[in-house]
């Protein structure tokens, strides 16, 4: 192929790399109000007086909005396509503040300096009430964090908020306990993941004007245009049609800018004054009062028939939705279709959670989006098992994994596994790291030891029978190419796999297409970037609109060089005719196109949906060596083979599996959330929340296998998400052999690892 | 408070608050590779040189650069270019976002050490953070810049 599978440069490389104004804070009108917002400081409570006369007199202080100033409309702030399964839970003000961060009011000023001195006159008194914050005690406690009546659900997601429940799942195939009863080798165990922090390097940021026919403008650091501007009108009450979201180059998103954070505030404000507003969230806000990945408690139970077969996976959890239901219901629920079909050959599964809402930061998107947290405890406890059967940790998942073309008892009816190159995958990486040729425990000096650790993973591509995105293309009247896609590049390079895609088809050289994206008045729908849907779902769209359109091209040439398609070779600039060789390029075509009555602009639109959502697979093995004397474990390499189909960009695609890797690693060996006994996040900041720096990896050592996905444009599957799914249970599996030590709960920081050794 | 300040050879004379950041100030002129990513000095996205050594511009006190030179990624363009191709051959520039505070650590780099090893080149950027690559293409890219391959 010409273009598919070619490691190019990003198209936006030069403009990035080189301090041009491109992203959001770059961007900002001069004169712009500054926003800032004054924030809970308990965990839970109501606001009985709120006093802003003093604060108002501040000078250069516009506007101070309290919850007497705001609309009374429910919302999400997830973004998830319409009817979303998160609670409509959340005003932009209310006199209940559910954590410590919770917006209680929006100063508005001509400078930040005068915004910040107005924040410390703004005089609150609280009824401070007792909080929710412990997981286990969170249903039919004593405090409801959502008393509201008028909280709604779209459909019903098992919410019951008087009880703090803000929804669950359970999930039950066969007969969990009489099968487990049968089985030669159960293990049980207890795991934990946290409520850890995206940390996009670019915080959450978004400027509003209104334009020249007086509608709102958003400009936003954000993964979900199309659903910020349906989130802005529904709760600012006001018609879509006034409302325009536009993406700049966005630093890093990681499922964070897949929750609205900024956007509906600095709208609203914006709309409310007519002036132009901004809003940046600083780091520790960022961190304290945005979203989270959703921190669960795993009872994990498998059990096993002496001849190797796992028979059971019951997965029973607790997690916590935090203050509000943002994609509390998804992440639980999508974990269950990329972890247990790993193991398909057993009786009997149970996937099951509670989601409690409590007085903790909201859970949100986070890569990986809940696969990441079912995948730690259902591998490790599959190592559990393997140590208690004797047999190698590999051998036993070799023997109860999925093939192409089966289904798994989690899966719809009709769903089987369309591809996947699964045991060649695991073979490579085995090769890659010496699984056979060497010991997987061994001393390496006095206090230290070597361990080697295994775990597989699953992921989806987009959302099935929910996501479609739609792609246009067209030629302009110079005879160049551009394509309109509401996907959202977020650094990974998708508007140039998008564009690899397109002239794969359509033949041209890259350098003849251009790409304009995330603006809702201006391309076409795409629910935006999240669930690892671009490069399949929006890709896919590409390859269609880019055949349609190379038909319309070939058939107009056709008409205007006199004979028919059949004879004209067309290599996406130039058609060349057959039999004599005449030649026309796309620059003389679009010239005659653009003159007279007869012609017109030639485009082509195409969407696509998919009925499946094609699982990416990773298989990885980690070494790592642990300080017996305090438990630290430092990552020395990590080894991993990756299956996402056929790969558009092989560098780019390589790029993905490291960071993923490595924010895996940070989610497994260093970032440690801790709560206060008050409910306060203590670490919100870089100095407390430990995020991998290049000294801290090990090396990540990655490689591919391909295989063919018959359902995604040129056989591709999605990469984002599947590879930080592997560190923690791999490190976790290494830790053991090194050791024996078996950790729980991430990150696995000396004193738990050093807790598990004595245990 | 009116200062004079040497920004990428250019002197240019500006009002700034007491208080103010250097990182505020070069924002404030337009030099927007020079960005904020914690507050805490923990990030890097901030880092420009004074007088040829890298320094965290969001603690630097702006009226104290007064009398030194100030070099952002804008005033080393022809290197940095190269640089951010050698980068961008591997994958490494990503969201962008924290890539060009470390270009300038790594440019600084090349001029304080010779032949650096891997390692060097590892604890010389510890304190540029990055959370979309790993790392690992951003250490292929500053080799190739720092043998000078073509790209």
């Amino acid at each position: 192929m010409k273009h598919v599978g070619k490691g190019y440069k990003k198209i936006d490389s030069a403009m990035i790399l080189s301090g041009r104004a491109v992203y959001t804070e770059d961007l900002v009108p001069a004169h712009a109000l500054v926003i800032k917002v004054l924030r809970s400081p308990h965990a839970f409570a109501r606001i009985v007086t709120i006093d802003t006369a003093a604060a108002m007199r501040v000078p250069g202080v516009v506007a101070i909005y309290t919850y007497k100033d705001v609309p009374q409309r429910r919302f999400t702030l997830a973004g998830q396509s319409y009817p979303e399964p998160s609670a409509y839970d959340k005003l932009l003000l209310e006199p209940l503040v559910r954590y410590v961060g919770d917006e209680v009011a929006f100063v508005v000023a001509e400078s930040e300096k005068a915004a910040k001195q107005a924040m410390w006159l703004i005089k609150v008194t609280y009824e401070v009430l007792d909080p929710v914050l412990d997981i286990h005690t969170a249903l039919d406690h004593p405090s409801v964090v959502h008393p509201e009546e008028d909280l709604h659900y779209n459909f019903p997601v098992g919410g019951d908020p008087k009880r703090n429940l803000a929804c669950s799942y359970n999930h039950v195939v066969g007969d969990v306990e009489g099968e487990l009863a049968k089985c030669d080798y159960v293990v049980e165990e207890t795991y934990f993941d946290q409520a850890a922090s995206q940390t996009a390097m670019e915080t959450f940021r978004t400027f509003c004007t209104i334009d020249q026919f007086g509608r709102l403008v958003c400009t936003s650091s954000t993964q979900i245009p199309f659903h910020v501007r349906r989130h802005i009108a529904h709760a600012l009450d006001i018609p879509a049609s006034k409302v325009r979201v536009i993406k700049p180059r966005i630093g890093g998103g990681f499922g964070s800018k897949q929750t609205a954070c900024t956007e509906l505030i600095c709208a609203f404000v914006t709309w409310t004054l007519k002036k132009p507003a901004v809003l940046i969230l600083d780091r520790k806000e960022a961190m304290n009062c945005s979203t989270s990945r959703h921190a669960r408690e795993w009872k994990v139970r498998l059990g096993a028939t002496k001849d190797g077969i796992i028979q059971v996976i019951d997965m029973v959890a607790i997690s916590d939705a935090g203050a509000y239901g943002t994609h509390a219901f998804t992440t639980f629920t999508a974990g269950e279709h990329k972890s247990v079909p790993l193991y398909n050959k057993g009786k009997a599964v149970r996937y099951s959670s509670n989601i409690v809402y409590t007085n903790h930061m909201p859970g949100g998107a986070f890569r990986g989006y809940g696969a990441t947290e079912a995948l730690w405890p259902l591998e490790c406890a599959v190592t559990k098992l393997a140590k208690k059967m004797g047999i190698d940790e590999i051998e036993l998942r070799e023997k109860n994994l999925i093939n192409v073309g089966e289904t798994s008892l989690v899966y719809a009816p009709d769903e089987v596994l369309e591809s996947g190159n699964l045991k060649e995958a695991i073979a490579k990486v085995k090769t890659m790291a010496r699984w056979d040729e060497r010991p997987k425990s061994w001393q390496i000096d006095e206090h230290h030891r070597g361990g080697l650790g295994i775990a597989l993973a699953f992921q989806g591509s987009g959302i099935a029978n929910i996501d479609n995105a739609t792609v246009e293309i067209r030629l302009n009247d110079e005879g160049n190419y551009i394509l309109y896609t509401g996907s959202t590049d977020m650094g990974t390079g998708s508007n140039t796999v998008l564009l690899q895609m397109a002239c794969e088809v359509l033949g041209c050289p890259m350098e003849a297409m251009s790409c304009y994206e995330a603006d809702t008045d201006v391309v076409p729908f795409d629910p935006g970037s999240y669930a690892s849907s671009t490069t399949y779902v929006t890709g896919t769209a590409a390859k269609l609109a880019a055949e349609e359109l190379r038909q319309k091209i070939m058939q107009q040439f056709a008409t205007l060089l006199e004979t028919d398609t059949a004879n004209i070779d067309f290599d996406g600039l130039t058609a060349r005719t057959l039999d004599d060789g005449r030649t026309m390029t796309t620059k003389e075509m679009t010239a005659k196109l653009s003159v007279g009555p007869t012609y017109g602009q030639l485009s082509a639109t195409a969407t696509f949906g998919s009925h499946t959502s094609p699982p990416p697979f990773m298989a990885s093995i980690a070494e790592v060596s642990v300080d017996t004397q305090t438990g630290q474990v430092v990552p020395i390499e990590f080894y991993s083979v990756v299956d996402c189909g056929t790969i558009v960009n092989p560098t780019l695609a390589k790029v993905q599996a490291e960071g993923g890797i490595v924010q895996g690693i940070g989610m497994a060996l260093y970032e440690e959330v801790r709560y206060s006994q008050a409910g306060q996040l203590e670490t919100n900041n870089f100095m407390l929340y430990k995020i991998p720096d290049r000294t801290d990896t090990g090396k990540v050592t990655v490689d591919f296998v391909e295989s063919y996905e018959p359902t995604g444009a040129f056989g591709v599957k999605s990469i984002g998400e599947v590879v930080i799914n592997t560190s923690c249970p791999a490190i976790q599996g290494a830790i053991l052999n090194a050791c024996g030590a078996e950790p729980t709960e991430l990150p696995m920081i000396p004193e738990v690892v050093f807790e598990a050794m004595h245990k | 408070m009116e200062v004079t300040l040497t920004i990428n050879d250019k002197k240019i004379n500006i009002d700034i608050a007491q208080d103010e950041a250097l990182l505020t100030t070069l924002r404030n002129l337009g030099y927007y590779s020079v960005r904020c990513g914690c507050e805490t000095t923990n990030c890097g996205l901030c880092t420009v040189w004074l007088d040829g050594k890298t320094i965290l511009s969001c603690a630097y006190p702006t009226f104290r650069a007064v009398g030194h030179s100030i070099t952002t990624l804008e005033g080393l363009a022809d290197e940095a270019a190269y640089l951010g191709e050698c980068l961008a051959s591997e994958g490494a520039d990503q969201c962008g976002y924290c890539t060009t505070g470390m270009m300038m650590s790594a440019m600084a780099l090349k001029r304080e050490k010779e032949n650096p090893t891997d390692e060097d080149i590892k604890a010389f950027l510890k304190g540029n953070l990055c959370r979309c690559t790993g790392y690992e293409s951003q250490l292929r890219g500053i080799r190739k810049y720092l043998r000078g391959d073509e790209v």
